[in-house]
């Protein structure tokens, strides 16, 4: 037995780098605003710096715009509204959606490694997740742009004019695309800013844009900061806002709006309960555990960042769920074997340390996972919190970090308690091998989308958004396209 | 004796631990190991693994002397061309052949596996294969491979099943018992995972997919199903069980992902021909030909690959 213990201790097959290749990527020193088919400098001259969070070295600089760009951005829209995109049919509409689309995926890589040179994602997630998943948006939505008397039978449906759209750094292009494709295809005109850390994929998006001849106007992107989102926020002529991001600014912003005439979509922040029974396929809930809160680092609005776990196969899970944490390749997020990337920016890395802090200093036990992680960039491991309650501050606020709190639970009720006892409710999952619990549990979880046996599932098909604290409207789907149209 | 055997069975064959299996949850965990990139030094590993860990097998109704002599120097001598390659595991033959197969692998580390329990359908008595099994035993097999009673498991006698395989491995003495499930025929995946356990609990020392003469044989969703029964198996009482997917696997690329979901699964501690084999007899070749695409940078044609 000795001697076989010795040919199994020197073995140790690890994976050689597999590194994406960024050659074939373009990527300008410099980016100005895309506004009225043109790249327009800024009027204050102001440029800021985006960085790849793995190794902080600097991209591209971007354009900051101000509230006069963006004056000019909405006027632009404005006019391209009046003048062309409402004039023309929506069969015309869905040429030029369907050719967005049909670039996007011939460029496909492309925009798969800039997002996760800007973004920190791993390239498997940008390549197989993000990137499609965006196509697919405006192929969806390029389709029913001819159909929208059908969309919504017997109403007379009308674009709202000029959408201006905000949207997060978690899924710079995805977002763009859930925001754009539908704004399009229902008839309205777009000023998108997107985030200030992952400006450069909805710059990429311009240049197709512009490449497939979409007349000016039609879709116009300002970059810059805060600043620039309230800009847009606070424009007379804007119709209808739409923001993901925040629930704190979610807040500002319904503020903002209140008493005007603008329409408003907000898709917010989470604190998904990921609900395990004892009949669950234990090892497929371990990965939908795994695949709900480390998914994109943890940086998903609905993550599944709460387990509740029955008492009965409680300590199994934890041990299935420390042992997976331990197989999972953190690092360079352009090798295609990473599973977990790097964290979005400093400023997000310091606020998920501050919650760790918080967990440990409330007393629960932590288990990080034993991964080395690179000198250099905005790394966190994998990180676990076991027997924490609902009373804990780590529970309640939303940490949009790899970091999972685990708690027990004893009866169906109790876990549709705790599930919902949060001001958060837009997403939550169930494990059970009992389909009639499913379908008890989905009536009674106060969370926009239930996932049923998995998680983290998007289709452009299906449309998401949330309850409470977590905003309101849908995105995706037929509901999503209703957020962008009046019915008369 | 019986009444002791089949009480003491009841005790022992506990199925409270096996837990359901979610197909589309196993599914999108395969296309993760699917899309590891294995490339350099890890890529030239993985497939000198892979190749030292195949059961070169020929089952047929046709097989000779000559034929198992044949497939024995092939599994000593891969590949002369390439001096530095290992030899395959084992060869795996019907009971008639182990005598002339042990001859031939005598002086090396190749070990010979019998087929045995009436293979490939297990449908006869208990005393023939028992006696099926002792024959090869005596003949100088290493290792037996039986095939479990799959009519009785899919009637729920899971008893029977489970005692057939303890008295199948009393009768392997000091052979290596590998019990194959013929997953094509359980259908489902909690099949497999409650034959798996069934299997486990009653002295396995490995688990093996399929006899290859049932489609579907080995998949990566019924192999995974198998390895996370020996890892709950392991976690409780720290005893390895070792895994043989059998049938079906043919390419390098393929094997590959069966490595990257063992390492990934059971932890590279299975990585040896110890814990884990291959049943196949064309992965030898695909495997070869990239081998010496690696060494000479040149994808060779399948014309200087020997077939035996």
């Amino acid at each position: 037995m000795a001697a076989k213990k010795k040919i199994i201790d020197n073995l140790d097959w690890s994976y050689s780098p597999s590194p994406e290749s960024t050659a074939h990527i373009q990527l300008k020193e410099r980016y100005d605003l895309y506004i009225n088919g043109k790249w327009v400098k800024p009027s204050s001259g102001k440029y800021f710096p985006t960085t790849n969070p793995a190794t902080e070295e600097v991209l591209a600089e971007v354009a900051h715009a101000n509230e006069k760009d963006v004056d000019l951005a909405v006027a632009a829209a404005r006019k391209a509204y009046t003048e062309v995109w409402s004039k023309l049919s929506g069969a015309e509409r869905a040429k030029y959606i369907y050719r967005i689309a049909r670039m996007m995926q011939e460029r496909a890589r492309e925009f798969a490694v800039i997002e996760t040179l800007d973004g920190g994602k791993t390239i498997r997630e940008s390549r197989d997740i993000d990137v499609p998943l965006a196509c697919n948006h405006f192929f969806y939505y390029a389709g029913w742009a001819d159909k929208l008397e059908y969309a919504f039978p017997n109403r007379k449906v009308e674009a709202l004019g000029v959408a201006g759209q905000i949207i997060p750094w978690n899924f710079p292009l995805l977002m763009a695309a859930w925001k754009i494709a539908p704004a399009l295809a229902a008839g309205n005109t777009v000023v998108l800013k997107p985030a200030e850390t992952t400006p450069l994929t909805a710059l990429k998006l311009a240049e197709i844009i512009h490449d497939c001849g979409l007349p000016p106007g039609v879709v116009n992107i300002v970059t810059g900061f805060g600043d620039t989102g309230a800009a847009i926020v606070n424009h007379q002529d804007v119709d209808k806002i739409a923001f993901t991001g925040s629930t704190a600014v979610g807040k500002i912003i319904q503020k903002a709006v209140a008493g005007t005439n603008k329409k408003l979509t907000l898709e917010l922040g989470g604190k998904s309960a990921n609900i395990v029974f004892e009949d669950a396929p234990i090892d497929q809930a371990v990965e939908g555990i795994i695949n709900g809160i480390f998914f994109n680092q943890g940086h998903v609005c609905c993550a599944g960042s709460r387990l509740l776990v029955q008492e009965s196969v409680a300590d199994l899970v934890i041990r299935k769920l420390k042992d997976r944490l331990n197989t999972l390749y953190v690092g360079d997020p352009m090798d295609k074997n990473t599973d977990v990337g790097a964290i979005n920016s400093k400023e997000q890395l310091e606020t998920i340390h501050k919650f760790i802090e918080i967990g440990k200093q409330e007393g629960t036990e932590m288990y990080q996972s034993a991964c080395s992680i690179p000198a250099k960039g905005h790394f966190c491991p994998p990180t676990l919190f076991i027997n924490v309650a609902q009373s804990s501050v780590i529970v309640q606020q939303e940490i949009f970090g790899p970091v999972l709190t685990i708690q027990t639970f004893r009866t169906v009720d109790e876990a549709i308690q705790k599930a919902n006892n949060t001001p958060f409710g837009l997403a939550a999952g169930v494990w059970t091998d009992k389909g009639s619990r499913i379908f008890n549990l989905t009536t009674k979880l106060n969370a926009g989308v239930v996932w049923a046996n998995t998680y983290n599932k998007f289709y452009p098909t299906s449309p998401f958004g949330g309850y409470k604290e977590s905003g309101f409207g849908r995105e995706g789907g037929l509901h999503g396209l209703n957020a962008y149209v009046k019915l008369v | 004796m019986g009444k002791e055997k089949k009480a003491q069975s009841e005790q022992l064959l506990d199925l409270r631990n096996t837990p359901v299996v979610d197909k589309v949850g196993v599914e999108e965990r395969i296309e993760r190991f699917q899309s590891r990139s294995i490339k350099g030094e890890s890529k030239k590993q993985g497939l000198r693994m892979a190749l030292n860990m195949i059961d070169l097998t020929t089952l047929e109704g046709k097989d000779t002397p000559g034929k198992v002599k044949q497939m024995c120097y092939k599994a000593m001598h891969l590949h002369d061309v390439q001096q530095d390659l290992p030899t395959v595991a084992a060869v795996c033959v019907y009971p008639s052949m182990v005598k002339i197969a042990k001859n031939e692998v005598k002086n090396s580390n190749v070990k010979v596996a019998s087929v045995s329990t009436a293979f490939p359908s297990g449908q006869a008595p208990m005393d023939v294969k028992l006696r099926d099994t002792k024959f090869a035993v005596s003949e100088g097999a290493d290792e037996i491979d039986m095939v479990i009673s799959r009519g009785k498991f899919l009637i729920g006698e899971y008893n029977f099943v489970y005692d057939e395989i303890a008295a199948i491995k009393e009768a392997c003495g000091k052979a290596r018992l590998k019990v194959i499930l013929e997953t094509g025929e359980l259908a489902t995946l909690d099949n497999v995972r409650r034959a798996s356990d069934i299997a486990i609990m009653a002295g396995a020392d490995f688990i093996k997919t399929s006899t290859g003469k049932v489609q579907p044989a080995a998949t990566m969703q019924v192999t995974y199903t198998m390895l996370m029964a020996i890892k709950d198996h392991y976690d409780r009482t720290g005893i390895m069980i070792g895994m043989k997917p059998a049938g079906g696997i043919s390419t390098a690329k393929q094997a590959l992902h069966y490595l990257v979901m063992v390492n990934e699964t059971l932890g590279s501690k299975w990585l040896t021909n110890e814990w884990f084999r291959f049943g196949a007899s064309s992965l030898a070749n695909d495997l070869l030909m990239q081998i010496m695409k690696q060494e000479t940078g040149i994808y060779q044609s399948s014309a200087y690959f020997s077939i035996d």
